[in-house]
């Protein structure tokens, strides 16, 4: 058994997993009869379908909304794209582009045998998982010649809005230390039920996530590693109502790193409850496949919720968001499980439960690539104090050996980070990260101190919180407003239209294959 | 060595305030006149360098002249607020808030609307007197707008956090065009709210009232109530 610095009853942890896991499991049986339009658009990516018709809608939405209108997505695109190839003898790309052009009606059937569709797919299907096979390599290659920083990386976003922009603002972190780029998307992207198509330059709060978008930023960030002599990992946003397309595009083209959570899209863009949880199952399985890290947002209801009163929410949601990421075949090195110092700084010790609430985090989950959030919802304008806040925080995530720091801007609160705010806080972190290494090692809690105390009161909470909803399910749960205080009704919110019960026909091989075979 | 700093030598300090020609302190009246002097720089990427200098300022400001317009009303707590509803409209006034447009953010709704409130500030949620409706991010106009409607608003609040090329501009005023084309201009009270928000620039837009930095549900609450009754709203 493990040793806990904080006492910790592991007893207690294994039983609150084991809950998770009930609650997870119920999910799963009710997502692994569904599938949405966003998971049948990967799949036609998946099938190399891409590129734009006349009107600037992707084909992948081409095909898909083809099946939709017809009534015939149940049996999924895969059925009707090897139909379609063994009736034109196209390849899946032209066939899209006849669908585009109006001049193919992907809906005849001329057969239903497995064995006939399985053999006609197969060839498609080795090449788009040897893509992302090779993708894989690419990354693990660099991680084994060049290497790369010590953890906690840092990680930095940039927003210009201009992915060109983006380039100099991300290279300058990366020459500065940052180890993991975010590019933050515009806002309300999330809301899209597409995914924009090329470069783009314009974008509020952040720059919009395409496939050449990723592709461009890419190549700058292995040219800057290269130059640093230390890979730099590119992170994006696998949420909204497109997650598990952005999954595929974010393989094919080298991410890193996914923010890819199970209820945030719930929580906080009002999507549908159905629909994320059956999208999150496809982007993680993805995502697992391809070796990207996955943040999950417990943070988030820290910004809604108080942080001291809701610490045990964040707690039971890192457990179950740890349940169904095993569930999609992700290992637990993958999960960058979500946690964040949000207290009121004017709150006496503060700090010290805020370092019970990591170490507790990093104990429970002991594998885990934890992502650790900086201060926002108490950032002011004042940025020397926000400053201080900021070191901190970083001393906590040298302290408890946090996977990811995401750091905290001086200027939060004010504007979207300049390059000399990114400077300050990388300069903040390392200096703190070196000159208090190895402090996590030395110290010890004290019996019966305020930390261990802490840990033991959240750790209840959470088994509480973990029966109550074991009781009544997620879904009840969420309604009721269970995390971040925010309540969603089951069939409430945007895209349950394109949720859909799988069909006889129904076939996606990419889950087994991407579960199986690492 | 040091001895000029502290020289007992009578020196002519400049005494003299003028208060329509503020200059910046550093520790003596109207000083700071060395050449500005570069105490740091660090090259972040090739072409940018970052810099710390400190030197004079030659920029004056008119103090005499500033105005600054604020939110008149007094503010409130809690419990006088609902005591202030009981006694002048005698009945629960409701409350519509959203983060509008495509803003995701809804730390600024929350922190005025949220049960639990701000740094120590109770929010709308806790009033016994306001029926508070937090309807989240994201929302467009129209939709919060219908809501308002459906509600029976007496006071709609927009909050806007991101302020990238003045996107909050562009759908605050987009949020007063609507309601002036529906006629509710003047049937609801309008408030926005966010850091990059001032009271001065609510005002330009057509707001009632703008709530920036430092303000809480008090204000909001307080500003509502009083305005409804300066408007004899019942």
């Amino acid at each position: 058994m493990q040793k806990s610095k904080l006492g910790l009853d592991f007893q207690k942890v294994e039983y609150a997993r084991g809950l998770a896991k009930g609650i997870a499991q119920d999910v799963q049986t009710f997502v692994e009869q569904y599938t949405t339009v966003a998971v049948e658009r990967t799949l036609c990516r998946l099938m190399g379908i891409d590129g734009v018709d006349d009107n600037d809608v992707p084909l992948p939405n081409v095909v898909v909304e083809a099946l939709k209108d017809k009534g015939v997505l149940s049996e999924g695109a895969l059925f009707f794209i090897a139909n379609a190839m063994i009736q034109t003898g196209l390849n899946p790309q032209q066939i899209a582009e006849k669908v585009a052009a109006e001049e193919l009606d992907i809906t005849k059937v001329v057969t239903t045998d497995p064995k006939q569709i399985a053999d006609v797919l197969q060839p498609v299907i080795d090449e788009s998982m040897a893509r992302i096979r090779a993708r894989r390599a690419r990354r693990e290659h660099y991680l084994e010649t060049i290497g790369e920083g010590p953890k906690p990386y840092l990680y930095i976003i940039v927003a210009t809005g201009n992915i060109y922009e983006d380039v100099v603002q991300a290279q300058a972190g990366a020459r500065q230390g940052a180890d993991v780029i975010a590019v933050i998307r515009t806002t309300g992207q999330s809301l899209l039920d597409y995914v924009p198509y090329g470069a783009t330059t314009e974008g509020f709060g952040g720059t919009f996530a395409t496939q050449e978008n990723f592709r461009i930023m890419r190549k700058a960030l292995d040219e800057v590693g290269e130059e640093q002599g230390r890979y730099i990992r590119l992170c994006n946003y696998c949420s909204g109502l497109c997650m598990p397309e952005i999954a595929i595009m974010g393989a094919f083209e080298g991410l890193d790193v996914m923010l890819n959570d199970a209820l945030y899209g719930i929580l906080f863009r009002d999507i549908n409850m159905q629909r994320t949880l059956i999208d999150q199952y496809m982007s993680r399985i993805i995502n697992g496949f391809a070796g990207v890290i996955i943040n999950t947002g417990e943070d988030n209801y820290l910004t809604t919720a108080d942080a001291v009163e809701a610490a045990h929410t964040v707690l039971a949601s890192d457990l179950i968001n740890e349940q169904l990421a095993l569930m999609a075949g992700l290992p637990e090195e993958q999960m960058g499980l979500g946690h964040a110092f949000e207290m009121d700084p004017m709150l006496e010790n503060g700090f010290l439960l805020e370092l019970a609430q990591a170490q507790m985090t990093r104990e429970i989950f002991p594998k885990a690539t934890l992502k650790y959030m900086p201060p926002t919802k108490f950032m002011t304008g004042n940025i020397f104090r926000g400053h201080i806040q900021d070191a901190l925080f970083n001393m906590i995530g040298i302290w408890t050996h946090q996977g990811i720091q995401l750091l905290g801007m001086p200027t939060e609160a004010i504007h979207t980070p300049f390059m000399s705010d990114r400077y300050l806080s990388i300069e903040n972190a390392k200096y703190i990260f070196n000159n208090m290494k190895s402090i996590g090692d030395e110290m010890e809690f004290k019996e019966d101190g305020i930390c261990r105390n802490r840990v033991k009161e959240v750790l209840g909470n959470t088994i509480k919180l973990l029966e109550d909803i074991t009781k009544e399910g997620l879904f009840t749960a969420l309604e009721k407003g269970i995390f971040g205080d925010v309540k969603r009704p089951k069939n409430g919110g945007k895209g349950l239209a394109g949720v859909t019960m799988k069909g006889a026909n129904y076939l996606n091989p990419f889950i087994e294959l991407m579960k199986g075979k690492r | 060595m040091s001895e000029g700093l502290y020289s007992m030598e009578a020196k002519d300090f400049d005494k003299t305030l003028d208060l329509s020609k503020i200059k910046p302190y550093g520790d003596t009246m109207n000083d700071g006149n060395e050449n500005p002097s570069v105490v740091f720089y660090q090259e972040l990427t090739p072409g940018f360098t970052f810099l710390n200098c400190y030197g004079s300022c030659t920029h004056t400001v008119d103090y005499t002249n500033i105005y600054v317009p604020k939110v008149e009303s007094n503010t409130m707590d809690m419990y006088e607020t609902d005591e202030y509803i009981k006694e002048n409209i005698g009945r629960k006034i409701v409350i519509v808030g959203a983060s509008t447009g495509t803003d995701a953010h809804t730390v600024g709704i929350d922190a005025i609307m949220n049960m639990k409130g701000y740094a120590g500030h109770y929010g709308l949620e806790r009033y016994e007197m306001i029926e508070a409706y937090n309807l989240g991010s994201q929302v467009p106009n129209e939709e919060f707008i219908a809501r308002g409607i459906e509600l029976h608003a007496d006071a709609l609040l927009v909050s806007q956090t991101v302020t990238q090329k003045d996107v909050h501009i562009q759908n605050m005023t987009n949020f007063i065009e609507l309601m002036e084309a529906e006629g509710l201009r003047d049937k609801m009270i309008c408030c926005c709210g966010g850091a990059r928000v001032t009271h001065e620039l609510a005002k330009e837009l057509g707001f009632d009232a703008g709530f920036g930095m430092n303000t809480y549900a008090d204000d909001v609450a307080s500003f509502v109530v009083q305005e409804m009754v300066k408007r004899g709203m019942k």
